[in-house]
Order: C-alpha cells, then sequence, then structure tokens
C-alpha cells in the first residue's frame, strides 16, 4: 500500500498543474456543498428556535382540537388543566427535561375600537398565556443562534388587561398614532356612512357599555374584544394595547391578538370553569421530544385522559416543507459537484493513464498483477479526491468562521428584524465527514474507469505505446 | 535445427505461431517455430526489423499468448496458467530490460531496482541489502537517489539491468538494449551484462542487431519473415 500512495503521491506531484485544476474543482465542490449546508442548518435550526420559542416543543390538547377543535377553541377546552399540568411537571421522566410547562387559551372575535371619531372593528385571532411563561419561552437557545428575546415589558402577569396586537391590525383599528407606529399609515376619510364595512351593531353596543368609564384610567389605548363564550352567549372585555409589532404574514398581521390567559379565560368562558385550548411544553432540548411524547402518551392512558400531543413540526407544516424545500436544493447542489468532480477526475485520470501506457506495459512485464495497477490509479484518484476535499473543508471551515464574525444580519421571510447570520459549517461534524468521504468516494468511482482500463491494457500494445 | 546438448533448456518452444490482425489484414508474425534455449548461456535473436524478435521475446518473456502451439518457460507450461499465475510467473522467473530503459520516472534508481523484490515480497532487511549489492554491482550506487531525469542513457540502462538481475530471475530477456546508446556506453553496457551474466549464471535472450552485441553471443537464433532459419551455437559451455 505504501508504495501504490508514494507512487500516486509523487505523480499528483509530477503533473502538478493538471493534478491542481482538479483538486480545485474538488475543493470548490466541497466548498460549496459545506458552506451551503452550513447555511441550510442555519435555517433549520433558527426556525427551529423560532417555533420552539413560540410553540414550544409539544403541545397537549383535548382529543380532536388538533383536526376539528381550531374552528372553536372553546369547545375543546382541556378540564381540569392544573391537574394535568401538575401531573405533567412532577412525573420523574419529563420533569427533569421540561423547561417550561404552560398553558395557553385560543381565541376568535371581534376587536374593536371606538376612542376616535372614526370606530373601526376586525375579526381577530387571539391567544391567552402567561406572559413570564412567554419571556422565559424566548430565550430558549441551545443552539447559540442569538436570536433571543428580552423580556417583554409590554406584557405583564401583573395587569391582565394588558395585550399585543399585529401591527396590521392597529393600522386597521385606527391605532398608528396613538401606539406611535413608524411606517403605520391612517387611514383614508371615508365619505360616506355606506362604505363602512357592517358590524353586528348589538355587539358593538354591548361593547361600548363600559368603555367610556375605563378610557379615562389608561394612557396606553384600549380595543374592545368580543367573542362568543363556550355557552353561545356573547361576551366583551377591554385589552389595552400595550404595543403592535409585524407578525410576517399578512394574514396573521391583520388578526393577530397576544394577550394575559386570564383576560382570554374570561372572554371565553365567563363565569364558568376556566379551561385552556392547550398546555404548551417546551423542553431543554429537542432531541428529547419522541421520549417525551411517548412518556406524555403512556401517561394520559394511565390516568384516561382524553388528551392528545402534538408536535412543533405537526402544528407548522411550514417547518418540514421549507426542509424538504432545502434538502432538495442541496442533494441538487451536491448533485452537481458530484457530477463536476467525477468528470474531473475521470478526466485527469484519463490523460494519467495515457501517458502512463508504457509504464503500465513495463510494471505488467515485470510482474504486476491486473488488480494491482487498477489500484495504482484507483488510489492516486482517491488521493487527488482526498486533497480537493481536505482544501474544500478547510476552506469552508475559514470561509464559514469569517462570515460568522463579519456580523452580516438579514431578514428571514416571516421574520420582522433583522438576525444574525451564522453558518454552522464547524458545528457539524457528521455533515463535514459526510462530504469529505462522499466526494473521495466519488473521485475513487471516477477513477475507477480508466483504471480498470489500465489494468486491462494487453502488456505487449502498452509496451509499444509511445 | 541443431540445438545445444550441454546445457538444460530453459525455454522450449514447439510448432509456435502467432498471427495478429492489422486493419483487414492478419499478419502471421510467428510461423511455426520449433526452438530450445539452453540455460545460463548469452543468446540472441537476431534479424532484420520486422521479421519477428520482439514478438518472439514477447512470447518466451510470457506478455503474450501464441496463437497456436506450446511455450514452456523454466519447466513451466505457459498456457495453464490464469493472468495472475503468469503475471506472479514473471515476477519471480524472468527480469526485463527495454530498449527505451522504461523505468518508473517518479521513483529513484534505488526504488526502480528495489521495485520488483517487493513484487515478490521479499522482507525489508533482505530487499535493501540486495538493491544496494546490486546498485553497487552496476557501478551506480553514488546515483542511487537520482531519478530517471537525472541520469544519462547508459545510467539509465545500468538501472534496468540492476532492475531485471535482483530478484535473482532464471531468464533475462532484452530487446535491442544497446539500441539507444552510443557505442562506448553500448560497449560497457555488454560487459557489464557479460560479467554479471557470468557471476549469476542467468538465462540471457536478446533480441538485437547490433554487430557488438551479437559478437558476445554464445547461441544465436536467426529470424527471417517469422520463421527460424538458423541456430548456431556460437560458444561452447
Amino acid at each position: 500500500m505504501s508504495l501504490l500512495l508514494k507512487i500516486g503521491w509523487r505523480n499528483i506531484v509530477r503533473n502538478r498543474r493538471r493534478s491542481m485544476m482538479t483538486i480545485s474543482a474538488v475543493a470548490a465542490g466541497a466548498l460549496a456543498m459545506l458552506l451551503f449546508a452550513g447555511y441550510t442548518t442555519y435555517i433549520f435550526l433558527g426556525m427551529e428556535t423560532g417555533y420552539v420559542q413560540r410553540s414550544g416543543h409539544l403541545r397537549v390538547f383535548r382529543s380532536g382540537y388538533f383536526l376539528y377543535g381550531t374552528g372553536n377553541p372553546a369547545a375543546y377546552g382541556i378540564d381540569d388543566y392544573q391537574s394535568v399540568m401538575r401531573l405533567i411537571g412532577e412525573d420523574p421522566v419529563l420533569k427533569p427535561m421540561i423547561r417550561v410547562l404552560t398553558p395557553t387559551q385560543s381565541l376568535m372575535g371581534i376587536a374593536a375600537n371606538y376612542s376616535g371619531d372614526d370606530a373601526a372593528s376586525k375579526t381577530f385571532i387571539g391567544e391567552g398565556l402567561v406572559p413570564s411563561d412567554r419571556d422565559r419561552m424566548r430565550r430558549w437557545d441551545p443552539y447559540h443562534t442569538g436570536n433571543v428575546f428580552a423580556p417583554d415589558r409590554r406584557l405583564s402577569d401583573a395587569d391582565e388587561s394588558r395585550g399585543l396586537i399585529g401591527s396590521g391590525l392597529a393600522r386597521i383599528l385606527n391605532l398608528c398614532v396613538p401606539l406611535a407606529l413608524a411606517n403605520c399609515p391612517t387611514a383614508p376619510v371615508r365619505s360616506s356612512q355606506t362604505d363602512r364595512p357592517t358590524v353586528n351593531t348589538d355587539l358593538l353596543e354591548l361593547a361600548a357599555r363600559d368603555v367610556d368609564t375605563r378610557r379615562s384610567v389608561h394612557q396606553a389605548p384600549q380595543i374592545d374584544l368580543l367573542a362568543a363564550t363556550v355557552g353561545g352567549a356573547p361576551n366583551v372585555v377591554s385589552m389595552t394595547v400595550g404595543g403592535a409589532q409585524p407578525f410576517g404574514a399578512k394574514e396573521l398581521d391583520d388578526a393577530v391578538v397576544i394577550m394575559h390567559l386570564a383576560l382570554a379565560q374570561q372572554l371565553v368562558y365567563g363565569r364558568s370553569e376556566h379551561k385552556v385550548t392547550a398546555i404548551v411544553m417546551q423542553l431543554d432540548r429537542s432531541q428529547g421530544m419522541g421520549r417525551a411524547r411517548s412518556r406524555l402518551a403512556a401517561l394520559f392512558k394511565e390516568h384516561h385522559l382524553d388528551l392528545e400531543v402534538r408536535d412543533f413540526g405537526e402544528l407548522t407544516p411550514f417547518y418540514g416543507q421549507v426542509i424538504q424545500l432545502f434538502s432538495g436544493i442541496f442533494l441538487f447542489i451536491a448533485l452537481v459537484m458530484g457530477v463536476i468532480v467525477l468528470f474531473a477526475v475521470v478526466n485527469t485520470m484519463t490523460m494519467n493513464v495515457m501517458e502512463r501506457t508504457n509504464e503500465i506495459g513495463t510494471i505488467r512485464a515485470m510482474g504486476v498483477r491486473r488488480g494491482r495497477v487498477r489500484a495504482q490509479f484507483v488510489v492516486e484518484g482517491a488521493l487527488i479526491g482526498a486533497i480537493g476535499a481536505t482544501c474544500g473543508t478547510v476552506l469552508a471551515v475559514v470561509s464559514g468562521a469569517i462570515i460568522n464574525h463579519a456580523g452580516l444580519t438579514w431578514i428571514p421571510p416571516g421574520n420582522n428584524e433583522p438576525i444574525a447570520l451564522y453558518l454552522y459549517v464547524l458545528g457539524r461534524p457528521g455533515l463535514l465527514v459526510g462530504t469529505w468521504v462522499g466526494l473521495v468516494l466519488v473521485a475513487v468511482v471516477a477513477a475507477f474507469m480508466p483504471a480498470n482500463r489500465a489494468a486491462r491494457l494487453p502488456v505487449v500494445d502498452a509496451l509499444r505505446h509511445v | 535445427m541443431p540445438q545445444s546438448e550441454t546445457t538444460p533448456p530453459v525455454v522450449r518452444l514447439t510448432d509456435v505461431s502467432k498471427s495478429y490482425v492489422a486493419g483487414s489484414i492478419e499478419v502471421r508474425a510467428l510461423k511455426r517455430i520449433t526452438l530450445s534455449i539452453p540455460a545460463d548461456r548469452f543468446s540472441m535473436v537476431i534479424g532484420a526489423s520486422g521479421s519477428g524478435k520482439t514478438t518472439l521475446l514477447n512470447l518466451l518473456g510470457c506478455i503474450d499468448a501464441p496463437s497456436s502451439g506450446a511455450v514452456e518457460v523454466c519447466g513451466q507450461t505457459i498456457a495453464a496458467l490464469d493472468d495472475d499465475a503468469v503475471a506472479d510467473f514473471r515476477a519471480r522467473n524472468i527480469g526485463f530490460i527495454f530498449q527505451n530503459y522504461s523505468l518508473i520516472p517518479v521513483l529513484s534508481a534505488y526504488e526502480n531496482v528495489e521495485y520488483p523484490l517487493l513484487l515478490v515480497g521479499m522482507p525489508a532487511a533482505e530487499r535493501r541489502r540486495c538493491t544496494q549489492a546490486m546498485l553497487e554491482a552496476v557501478g551506480l550506487a553514488a546515483q542511487a537517489d537520482q531519478r530517471p531525469n537525472e541520469l544519462s542513457g547508459g545510467q539509465k540502462q545500468r538501472v534496468a539491468i540492476a532492475r531485471s538481475l535482483v530478484k535473482g530471475p532464471q531468464l533475462v530477456l532484452a530487446d535491442e538494449p544497446t539500441a539507444n546508446l552510443d557505442t562506448a556506453t553500448g560497449k560497457a553496457i555488454i560487459e557489464l551484462m557479460r560479467r554479471v551474466q557470468a557471476e549469476s549464471h542467468t538465462t540471457f535472450i536478446f533480441a538485437t542487431h547490433d554487430p557488438q552485441l551479437i559478437s558476445h553471443a554464445d547461441e544465436i537464433f536467426a529470424i527471417r519473415d517469422g520463421e527460424l532459419i538458423e541456430h548456431r551455437t556460437m560458444r561452447a559451455t
């Protein structure tokens, strides 16, 4: 083997210009694949971090909610959710895995603003949550993406009446000026009342009943939230708008209301038993998700609880779709790079075989078997692949480090704020090794064809070759 | 044809013919040749260019197969061996010296000479001793680390001779070994081979039309148009 390596290495050095070109092609392949893989990893981990910060890893629902409950969240409330949370939180298997365990209530209704001369209303999609738990969830960052949030002062455990709304909803409800929102155009004055959207006047009157009395004591603007209770009766609460923020997709931005869990429960359940739509579980590590899910299922079965568990991948199919999309692009790039490397090595090794035909004849005459001739050229191909893949890997690691320290930022689709661009090249040893091995294998396969041709040359023909 | 009866044959060809197709024409390079070449001799295959000397040498060296007839080298019927076995047989028993030296360009003189010993799996210490001794025997101990492109034509041929002899083969085949050398160098190379042959008792078979080399022949086999026309013993053993 050492003789094969010695001859292989010296031939690579001997034809250094040709070898350099081929090694460069392999290195470029490795560089492109690793940088793109580093970028896709960044996208995947960034998305995972974002989803887990917002939605947790697992959500416990009443059975059937996932398929049918979003149309009527109130009808799928979890009974005695505090007991369920205690059961989960005190379980010896789950306890060490859980970072945050918090209840949440989904709801829908109409949000209205009567503070100005021109009242406005809009259907909303709301979520009631525990503000301090939300703050803790938003600090989850095991992948060190740097995409963590400071505690949100706009929501408070102590003030149950405060909430957040989407900036689109703020615009529609004429709250741009009171909330001092930038890039938020004020609605044009309408020429006649007939242009107004039709709003259920009974509900508006119900909502307007106690508005005047509260308005004077709050600095921040208030809106009224109207919804049907679990019993079907209309209910209304006032919410102090602590702030507005974009929510990426316009459909969400124009509809989202985030509020205190107690306010949401008051709106949905009124004086009846306060339930929740879901119990959110955020784990320390995503890797524990499968185990936690199995344990939850066993726990619910054991205690005869009619509950189901869904993970964030099921709740946000977009995540899986993005992974599929980027994986497909990566596969395509890997395929293209593989083909380029294949042809570059085939070309180089074919030229090597042609140039060394006489040498092949000589060593065959001296008693070298066909297999050893084949091995000689395959080893040379593998060496070229290994050198190129190593150079490409080193280049990718260095380039990744430079990019990561350059302070580049970007705004991903669906995000509101620019975030730091980071390439996960060094952090994925499996990917580095896989790319290296893959490219060397491609080089070996590419070298095999010319090597086989060299091995099958008749000795006398090879010796006659000039 | 008269055959030497003083030494046992190292090569025996029985009714050997070799044809090949060039374009659409079948060329009969060798025609029903039967001969025995005695061991421990300096034998020459002579003839004009295209007479079939090299084809005959290729058959003797087991790097080509006859179209018909039997080839026996060092007591082994070659047709009975598969490709790998023939390669192993060559590695153990046959050395080659080529007109154009055919050294491996990326190996030093030492490594070129050592190469055949690696093929027969000789232990490293013995390999080192044999290689150094052979380089000294051909007068190239000082050039051991030089690559072929740093050697003169004569030095390259000395390395080739050392490479062919280092494993102690029964048979060395040399195709026009002096053709690319000037007269003085050619003479030195012939004397070197003569001396080494005398010391090692290896059978040398040359394909040549170099009169200087032919003058050293013990046995001469003359070929014309693929036929053996004469075998003459020049020196008795």
